[in-house]
């Protein structure tokens, strides 16, 4: 019987931790992930959870361990926020071009300066292009439910990729919410053993990990890692179609909300589609064509379905809760524009481009009831007066 | 477990031959010598360092052990996480065997970016000897200053100058700085000293808790020396007082070297050519200065050692 329960997003994912039982799991608290790392270890220290918990000095060393782990042919698994992912940075292409099975819990929180321990997507945005599997969540359930979907897409031998999972810090890592837990033993069944491919630990057939690969073979390396991370697209669908079977929540590369016959639609990630979909919904009731297309999988990008999900609207904005400072757009924005690019269609809508909710700016009703007369306004003029603008700043 | 060269030499060498480190490189007879004092399955994790890039570049690797390169600053970091899916992989029945756990690193990676992660492993109390080269500057990269420099050295990055004579600051006692991490087995030694290293080795990986081994291994290249001489510096360098032979067992200093006829250091600064400055007059008290510091240093560490 699935069980009902009342959480935090960090609560959730600890829960998450607790039911996927990672052999060790490395953490450095940081905010807002701190209660996370708290309650996995109250989870050792209580016999509840029977995980090597590796109390590091830093996040640095926390992927360090992590990596080790894996590659060890241990489950392994931390979290992260913000400083921490960046302090990580040099590790993460390291643990994906090695082909680790690690995953991250990320609680999205934006960089300094000026400090700020709120949501923005700085963090795991610029972490886009590390070679990690990147999965982003609405709300508690999703990040529960995704977390548990990453280690079986993470140590399945057809993609043996880290996956990081992100939620919007303190908006969903510090609110309490409704979700639906599954059993312990349908996690572990549906998850079943890691079975590494080359395991340290096997010290009878020795292998050397991390050579160093000079430009005769750097190149295969990348090659193999682009690939990898390419086809895992198929893997991701097939375990959320197993999950969806097992828990009755279907998960997709996106979520398409009312975008079927959308004329104005707007793309975004993590907890401010919930926002959004209120909106769509009153807009709907009077008539307005709105739809959402929030986005679960971003790496891999999936290019071509969001094309074929977006290409018959009017105008659409993309909405983001980063800046690629001094770039053509935000991250989404550019990848969406890229994959028009390379499309064989025609149709295509308008696009711009906001950025949102910085350093935890609340996004509100209004605020998104604008986006959509901006889109609206932008379809009677017929074209794009300014593609890329702040929302909610003072001038 | 006394180390016997007969019963060593029968041995098969899990650090093998056809690397590509220098001939005359203090740091690959240490290596030979570490991997043949090892006793059983061990996994090994290495910083990125001259021995990294000279031992495994695809698609060639000198390790017949479990080897992984992570990255510069986290040998003991990785190390650690190994240690730990050991832990729990054995907890759970899917590993049986008694595994040891070695991490390596240079003077930069173990004195400098790489303390942190150094420290932090230790005081964890993962099970694993961690053994610094230590040939005292970057040399990988081409022989710049570390913590681990001594004064008046000249490197890329420290040189000597018509203005300033190399090295200004003394280096740092990682070896003190180690023990007072309270970790069960902490020694110095130098693979010219083959036994006395072996014999360390041994010791560590027998303790149970971290350890750590700071090795003193020439440079040839760095140090400006020559080559043959690799093995009589290191000689040198303990017999000045420069690099006491010393270990301290469950927080006991104990000598492992008495040293009996203390030569001046001016005989361990003359083969090498990063020092040659040295030898001008107006650099004389350079020289005294560092002569000074050894002296005290040897008797601070006479006093913190325990009659045998």
């Amino acid at each position: 019987m699935a069980r009902l329960a009342a959480l935090t997003g960090n609560n959730a994912a600890a829960e998450a931790i607790r039911q996927i039982k990672p052999d060790v799991f490395a953490a450095y608290p940081i905010t807002p992930q701190t209660e996370m790392a708290e309650e996995v270890a109250q989870f050792v220290a209580d016999g509840i959870l029977d995980t090597e918990y590796i109390p590091v000095e830093s996040e640095h060393s926390s992927m360090s361990a992590c990596i080790g782990a894996s590659l060890a042919g241990a489950r392994a698994m931390t979290a992260t926020a913000s400083c921490g992912l960046a302090y990580m940075w040099e590790l993460l292409p390291i643990a994906a071009s090695l082909r680790s099975s690690v995953v991250m819990a990320v609680v999205n929180r934006a960089f300094n300066a000026p400090l700020n321990i709120h949501c923005s997507h700085d963090d795991s945005m610029g972490a886009r292009d590390s070679g990690w599997i990147q999965l982003y969540s609405e709300n508690a359930q999703e990040m529960y439910d995704n977390l548990i979907q990453a280690v079986k897409i993470a140590e399945d031998e057809t993609v043996r990729l880290p996956v990081m999972v992100c939620m919007d810090g303190f908006i969903i890592s510090h609110a309490v919410e409704r979700l639906l837990l599954l059993e312990d033993k349908k996690v572990k069944n549906f998850l079943g053993e890691f079975k590494p491919a080359y395991p340290l630990l096997e010290v009878n057939n020795p292998v050397t990990l991390g050579a160093c690969a000079l430009p005769d073979y750097y190149t295969e390396h990348k090659k193999q890692h682009s690939e990898a991370l390419r086809h895992s697209i198929d893997k991701i669908m097939g375990v959320a179609n197993e999950y969806a079977k097992l828990s009755g929540r279907s998960y997709s590369l996106f979520e398409s909300y009312q975008l079927a016959d959308a004329e104005y639609g707007i793309v975004i990630l993590n907890s401010a589609a919930g926002v959004t979909k209120a909106v769509v919904d009153k807009l709907r009731k009077e008539g307005v064509k709105a739809g959402l297309l929030k986005i679960r999988v971003y790496r891999p990008f999936p290019a071509a379905q969001i094309v074929q999900a977006l290409k018959n609207l009017k105008v659409v904005a993309v909405l983001e809760r980063t800046d690629s400072f001094g770039g053509v757009g935000s991250p989404v924005f550019t990848d969406i524009s890229a994959a028009f690019m390379e499309a064989s269609t025609k149709e295509k809508p308008l696009m711009v481009n906001y950025v949102y909710g910085l350093g935890g700016r609340d996004v509100g009703l209004e605020d998104i009831g604008k986006v959509y007369a901006n889109l609206q306004a932008i379809n009677q003029r017929g074209k794009i007066e300014k593609s890329f603008a702040y929302l909610q700043a003072r001038e | 477990m006394a180390i016997n060269l007969k019963e060593i030499a029968k041995k098969e060498e899990l650090f093998t031959p056809g690397h590509r480190l220098c001939a005359g490189c203090g740091t690959a007879v240490l290596m030979r010598q570490v991997m043949l004092a090892v006793e059983g399955p061990v996994v090994v994790s290495m910083a990125t360092s001259c021995p990294f890039v000279s031992t495994a570049t695809y698609p060639y690797t000198a390790w017949k052990v479990p080897w992984i390169h992570n990255a510069f600053e986290n040998a003991p970091a990785t190390i650690s996480g190994v240690e730990a899916a050991y832990k729990a992989l054995r907890k759970r029945g899917k590993i049986t065997q008694e595994i040891k756990f070695i991490s390596m690193a240079g003077d930069g990676g173990t004195y400098d970016i790489g303390f942190q992660a150094l420290s932090g492993a230790l005081e964890r109390g993962h099970r694993f000897l961690h053994i610094c080269y230590n040939n005292e500057a970057y040399m990988n990269t081409g022989i710049q200053r570390s913590g681990a420099t001594p004064l008046g050295a000249h490197t890329t990055t420290s040189p000597a100058g018509k203005l300033i004579p190399g090295k200004r600051e003394f280096r740092k006692d990682l070896t003190a700085i180690i023990a007072a991490h309270d970790i069960p087995y902490v020694a110095q030694t130098t693979p010219f000293h083959w036994r006395d290293l072996m014999t360390k080795v041994q010791k560590a990986l027998t303790v149970d808790g971290p350890s750590f081994i700071n090795v003193l291994t020439s440079c040839h290249r760095g140090w400006r020396s020559d080559i043959k001489d690799a093995m009589q510096i290191l000689r040198l360098a303990v017999d000045t007082c420069y690099w006491p032979l010393y270990e301290v067992v469950n927080g006991k200093w104990r000598l492992n070297y008495k040293v009996r006829n203390k030569l001046p250091v001016i005989e361990w600064i003359k083969p090498q050519g990063r020092f040659a400055h040295l030898l001008k007059e107006e650099n004389q008290p350079i020289v005294a200065q560092i002569q000074q510091k050894i002296d005290e240093n040897w008797e601070k560490l006479l006093a913190r050692c325990v009659a045998d």
